[in-house]
Parts: structure tokens; sequence; C-alpha cells
């Protein structure tokens, strides 16, 4: 494995060695000693679901002392305020992971905004934004769908003029999460509307500072009745040349590389914690409690677990989260697989249809247990009904299942492009 | 549950050898057994009754790559590589739909490996030499339980005398040597009989797929020296336990590669025939069902992979593993299998197309050793325990 020879940590304990062994066990003894104590308010699914002030504080500390600790960032450089090692970070995810800890809140600014910025920034962009998207010192959102530009993503509308030295900019981006806490958004927006992908151009824009000064940001209720989603409307907000990512015209190729970080399959690794199966998400989110909940659910007179259909349906979840696990697997090993980018492009799809399948198959369990809303008094076995609503934020989200399986298609099996 | 609990290497235990073994199957089958060579050489008739095709030639040629000895053990004269090795190989000889009888070779090995009998050891080393061999375990209704059988066994004089029916017997024209399951007062055995022994009677099956033969074997009083029990009475339901993992990975291996076939060729055809002025592959409703069966075999194989380290490493996971993974490539299989037809359109329906060679290859591999629905109700047992008595059911 690779080992960088850019120097030290950021912070932290020194290191021995710079070996992946090394590495790893000081993840591991790190996390034995700081994971944060349980809050004591609840706290959201994930991190686009972050609601309140006192969740994005918990949640912004940790990723704090994880960064600090080294965990957060590692391979990128030192000089942008990373750990300046190679192929660590996805060693620190996996202690993250089976450590149980919390995940990051800042998960636009690390899954989308700092790679982005990395591949395709001047030096002083990368060293004015990537520390803060690191230390979670500076949330960020990001601004890509419109009302009339979901999965036909370069039909952006919101548009950028040219007025003098400046970038004036008017439009509606929608599903916006994280929006009402974020300093900054990644934004892609028309400079020209005379060609469709070429007219695109890639900003990284205030929302904080300049709410009510060309920003206003409307909370979007969920079918959940949950918030987390959000509008933004841009009303003249006039930003300089320092706010555009790669050259005019180059919007559509940095949304690429955005989206292919998104969906995991770029070549910087995305930190993250509590959002992997393996361990207690497995129990909370996934199939693997699905066994308890039969057995403590009774159907037609006797326990869920004892029904054969209810077997079956449990044990073919139980096969594909096995499966899911052993693909991730492979996927870090070249020999093991057909294709370069065959189990990385599938990951966000497995992932989001059996933790919605596995919903599903809850709420079959729960029979009438299941039409009561989770804040009904003495509900106990979960909040699967709810869990399946928001599971289509998950299908939907960062390319629908739909245009996930047009990429599958068309990038690794070389079909036909549907457009 | 019984499964997370070893640490899995990066590489599952697939070393440079195995994967080096695997490149060179692929690329010599590739060449030795174009697809109009296969269709021509198993599709020249559509009489179900037609004679057993086996090209020795090619067998032959099997055997000098050694590929029978790559699971048996360095003591019989084999390679004794791990089960990973093999699983890459029989990916291979499932991509092309080898006409030979490998797989039920290697099944029978795997059985031979779990029993410490002498002459299970000096069969081991008439493998490596090339002879096929198959058990015959099954019976009448086509049970995997290890403890059903129609043969029964009786010793009298030192001799032991078999007499049954064995059903749905792999390759049972091909195998020179049989590993019957045999019912004594004690328990079920396993036996080795000569399939030229006197007494021994070979029934073909007409069976619907055209790369392998079947049949079952009818023991009318044979006699075998008492040497020739492997596995004692009581004690065979034991081996075959043993094995069995083995068996189920090595019928999903199969799976794996020939619906990686069906895959690769129905996406070509998705490329290339045009309808309504495009390939078909534009079109979303032909689109996402070939990325499903991508999905599909990738579970499959993922899961063929991990059980695979998990029999070599971790054998107290390997029940489970095995039959996920034989769970995950049956159903996988059926839905490419039929996927591959309905995607080629009219073309896909006729018998001069090769998609219909592993369309019936791969039912055929769907039951053999118990299809999806029973590897769950079975899964189910350890991963959800036993189902309770109903209390009070007669009231």
């Amino acid at each position: 494995m690779g080992v960088s020879t850019l120097p030290h940590a950021p912070v932290g304990e020194p290191l021995s060695s710079c070996d992946d062994t090394a590495f790893r066990m000081h993840c591991r003894t790190w996390l034995a000693g700081n994971l944060p104590p349980p809050p004591n308010f609840g706290l959201p699914v994930s991190a686009i679901e972050i609601a309140s002030d006192e969740q994005l504080t918990y949640l912004r500390n940790w990723q704090r002392a994880a960064y600090d600790a080294g965990l957060v960032g590692c391979d990128y450089p030192a000089c942008y305020g990373g750990g300046g090692r190679t192929d660590c970070q996805a060693i620190a995810n996996e202690e993250l992971r089976s450590a149980g800890a919390p995940y990051l809140p800042n998960i636009v600014g690390l899954g989308m905004a700092a790679p982005a910025i990395y591949h395709h920034g001047t030096e002083a962009q990368k060293r004015r934004f990537i520390p803060g998207i690191l230390s979670a010192d500076e949330i960020w959102c990001q601004g890509f769908s419109e009302p009339g530009a979901g999965s036909d993503l370069a039909n952006v509308q919101a548009f950028a003029e040219r007025r003098d030295d400046r970038w004036v900019i008017h439009g509606h981006k929608v599903w916006t999460s994280l929006a009402q806490f974020a300093d900054w958004m990644i934004l892609l927006a028309r400079t020209d509307r005379g060609h469709k992908y070429r007219g695109l151009s890639y900003f990284l824009v205030p929302i904080a500072a300049a709410l009510g000064r060309g920003v206003e940001v409307r909370p979007l209720i969920k079918m959940t009745g949950g918030l987390g989603f959000n509008e933004v409307l841009f009303d003249g907000l006039e930003v300089g040349d320092d706010a555009l990512l790669d050259q005019p015209g180059r919007g559509w190729s940095v949304a690429m590389t955005t989206l292919l970080h998104e969906r995991g399959g770029g070549p910087l690794v995305t930190p993250g914690a509590g959002v992997g199966l393996a361990g207690d998400a497995s129990q909370t989110r996934g199939p693997g409690g699905l066994p308890a909940l039969a057995r403590s659910c009774v159907r037609a007179g006797r326990a869920a677990a004892d029904d054969p259909v209810i077997r079956d349906k449990i044990v073919r979840l139980l096969i594909r989260e096995r499966g899911f696990l052993a693909t991730e697997h492979r996927a870090g090993h070249p020999v093991l697989q057909e294709h370069p980018q065959r189990l990385q492009l599938q990951h966000k799809l497995l992932l989001s249809e059996l933790l919605q399948d596995t919903a599903r198959v809850a709420c079959e369990i729960q029979g009438m247990a299941s039409t009561l809303h989770r804040s009904h008094p003495g509900l106990v076995a979960g909040e699967w009904s709810h869990k399946y609503m928001n599971s289509y934020g998950f299908t939907i989200a960062a390319g629908t299942s739909e245009v996930q399986r047009n990429i599958l298609g068309e990038r690794v099996l070389g079909l036909a492009k549907s457009k | 549950m019984p499964v997370h609990t070893a640490i899995r290497p990066d590489d599952l235990g697939f070393s440079d050898e195995a994967a080096m073994l695997k490149q060179t199957a692929r690329k010599l089958l590739a060449r030795r057994l174009p697809l109009e060579q296969l269709h021509k050489h198993v599709a020249g008739t559509i009489d179900p009754t037609r004679e057993c095709v086996f090209d020795r030639d090619l067998w032959t040629e099997v055997v000098e790559l050694g590929w029978p000895a790559v699971a048996v053990p360095k003591a019989c004269g084999g390679f004794g590589m791990p089960l990973c090795a093999m699983v890459g190989l029989l990916e291979e000889v499932g991509r092309v739909a080898l006409p030979c009888p490998l797989v039920a070779t290697f099944c029978a090995t795997a059985v031979l490996r779990s029993c410490r009998a002498p002459s299970a050891h000096e069969l081991l080393k008439k493998i490596v030499d090339g002879t096929p061999v198959s058990l015959a375990i099954t019976n009448r209704h086509g049970s995997w339980d290890h403890e059903d059988t129609d043969v029964r066994v009786r010793a009298s004089a030192g001799l032991l005398t078999l007499e049954g029916t064995a059903h749905y017997v792999q390759e049972a024209q091909k195998a020179e040597f049989f590993v019957v399951k045999a019912q004594a007062a004690e328990g079920v055995g396993l036996y080795i009989v000569d399939a030229r022994a006197p007494g021994v009677r070979i029934v073909p099956d007409a069976i619907v797929d055209l790369t392998r033969d079947q049949g079952q074997v009818d023991f009318g009083g044979v006699t075998v020296p008492a040497h020739a029990c492997i596995a004692k009475p009581g004690e065979g339901a034991k081996a075959l336990a043993a094995a069995w993992p083995a068996m189920l990975l090595a019928v999903t291996a199969d799976m794996v590669g020939a619906a990686e076939w069906q895959l690769q060729t129905t996406a070509e055809y998705a490329r290339t025939r045009v309808q309504f002025d495009r390939p078909l592959g534009f079109f979303q409703a032909v689109k996402h069902p070939l990325v499903d069966m991508m999905l599909a075999i990738d579970e499959a194989r993922s899961l063929l992979y991990d059980a695979a380290w998990a029999y070599d490493h971790a054998p107290e996971e390997t029940d489970v593993c095995a039959r996920m993974a034989k769970a995950s490539a049956s159903d996988m299989a059926a839905y490419c299998s039929g996927r591959s037809v309905q995607l080629h359109g009219g073309i896909g329906f006729t018998w001069e197309c090769a998609v219909q060679l592993y369309f019936k290859r791969q039912k055929h591999n769907e039951v053999l050793f118990g299809d999806g629905s029973f590897q769950r109700a079975v899964l189910a047992e350890q991963l959800l325990g036993p189902i309770a008595a109903v209390a009070g059911a007669e009231s």
C-alpha cells in the first residue's frame, strides 16, 4: 500500500509509523477512548435529516474531534488540512463503523464539495475551503436539483449572469439537505442558455452569510412530516470569479466528478461513519434485527418467526445483506472483479433498495402495529413505518434507482444511452 | 447469527496461483470450445432419448491440465488447492457450459475427502488419473436429506451386497465409479461401486439439459468387498454433511459462470440488435433487466467467494455461507435464464440460438442439491430457530 511522504497527521497523537496496521491501531485505540457519550436527545437516521441546532452541534463537535485525531481527511494533502496519507481513509472508515461511531454531519462537504474542489479548484480555493470541510467548521449543502431538473440534471435553469467582473445569480434550488445550517453551497448554474451541457458552470457560493442579501432558505416538509429538506431561492446574489470552480462552461464535468464521489465511485474515499451495514446498523436499519422482531410479533396466533412465508422473506433479506457486505469486500480487490467500476457503481443502489425492502418486510411483520405513527405512546418495536417512508429519500436522492440502472447499463454493459 | 465472525483477508484467499488457474482456464476453454462447436456437439439431435455425448478427447485435455486433481489432496497425488481455486475454475467451466463430468467428479472428490478409509484415497488417486466419478445418493423423491436412500446394503461372509436404485445420478453414463449411499440397520453408509460391476444397470434419464447426462442406477444384488465401504453405517450422513458446502459451491460456481455468459451475450445482443431505429439497449425496459441480471450475478459471486474462504478457514460458518450462496445463485440463475431468452426475442426461442443451452444447464443447476426456497428453509432453522410446535393444534 502506498505511504505518503507528506508530513504529519494534522493534530492528535504522533504516529509511530505510517504503515496500514499502525494507522488502523491508532484509529482503534483513539476510538476506544474518545467516542462521544450518547446525547440526551434523539439523533436522526442520517446527516441529511439533521433538524435542530443541538443535533448539529453535537455531531459537529464529534467530526471535529475525529478530524483532530486524524481519522477524517487522512488521504488529503497536509497543505489542505488533510492527513497527507494514501489509502488510509478506507481503514479509518472501517474502524469508525466497527466502533459504532456517530455519522459525520458535513456529509455534502466531505462526499461532494471537497473532492470537487480538490480535483477542479485553484490552489487558493483548495487551501481556503478543504480544511473547513474536513473539520466541520463550515457546513456545506448542494444546489443541483431544481423543480424542472431532477433526474435530468443538465436541464438546470438557475442563471448566473455576467455583469462587469461579477456573477449575478437568480434561480430556484430544491430538495436541498442541510441548507438551513449551511455556510456554503456547491451550485450548478447556467451561464449560457445556448448549450445544454457546455452552458453550465459550477460555483462555490455563500449561504449563511448571504441570507437576506440575494439568498432565501425555506424549509420543505417531507412525506414523513419531517424537516431537513429546503428550497433555496437566489434573487440577485452577487459573487466574484473566485466563486467559480474550474472554467465557465465546465460545470457539467465538475458535477460528474461530484456525483461520482457521492455514489462512492470516485478516486477519493469519502470519510464516513455510521452508515455501513456491519454491526449495530444491521440491527437498527438493516435486516439483522428482523429475526428478533419476528419473534416478538404475533401473526395468526403464533410468533411471526414461525410463519414460513415470513421466515423466507427474512432469510432473503439476510442473504442480500450478507451479499452486500461480501460485495463491498470484493470491490476492494481487483483480482475478484470483472470490471473496474462494476461493483463501485452498485453500492448506492444496492444499499438503498436493501434498506427499503427491509423496512417494508419489518412493517409486514409488525402487522397492525405498523399503522402507528412513531409518536404513538408505548410503541416499542421500532419506527419501521417511519423508516419505510424515509427510505424513499435514499432511492430517489443522488440519482434515482432508475438513473443508477441507466448508469450501470451504459458505463458497465456499454448499452446505448437512454437520452 | 453464526456469520460475520471471522475477519476475511482482502483477497479472500484468492492467491496468484488461483488467479492464474482461472485465467488460463478462461483462455483455453474459449479457444478449445467455441460456441458453435458446443452447439454442434451437444445439440445435434432434438431427440430427448439421445445417445450420451462424451468428447473423450476434450476430457483427456481437461485431465492433462490437471483440473480434476485441483481439489485432490497432495497425499493422493493431487494439487490440494484451496476451494477458492476450485470455484474460480468451475466458474470458467460454467461460462462455456463444459459438457464434461468435472462438476460431478469434484462433488465426489469432496465426499471422498471427508472419508478416511484407504479405498477413498485410492479412488482419489484414480481421479487424478482422469477417472470420472459420481455420487449415487438420491432417492426416488430427489431428496437431499443425508439419511434418505432407496439402496440397502447387507453384510455376509466378509462381502457387502447392495440392492435398490439410486435416482438422479449426475453423469451416470460417464462415471466409471459411483459413491453409493446405502441403508444398513445402523444407519446409512457410503460405498464405492465400479460402474461395470455385475448387477449394476444404468438407465439413462431423458433430461432437458443437453450439456450433461443423468440416470438412475440399479443395484441388483451387487457384491463388493468390505473395503469398498468408505463410511460405515451410521457415519455416511456425517461424511456427506462435511462435503455438502463444497458441493453447493461447485454448482454455485457453475451457475455464476454460466450466468455471466448469459449477461454478456444478451448485453451484446442489446448493443447490436436494432429495432425502432435504435439498439435494444437504449430502451430502459431492456436496459434495466440487464442491470438486474448483473446485480444478481454479483451478489451470488460475492457470496460464492466469501463461502469458499469460509470452507477453507472458518468451518463453523461454512454451512450458512454456502447455503446463502446456493440460494442466491439458484434464484439468480432462474432470473438470468428467463431474461436471456426473453430479451433475445424470437431468435432466443429457437433451438439454433445458444441461449437455450445455458437456459437448460441453469434450470438443472437451480434444483441440484436444493433450490433457493429449500436452502432458505434450512437457513431459517439456523438463523431464526426451529418453528415452534403450535400448542393445542388439535382443538
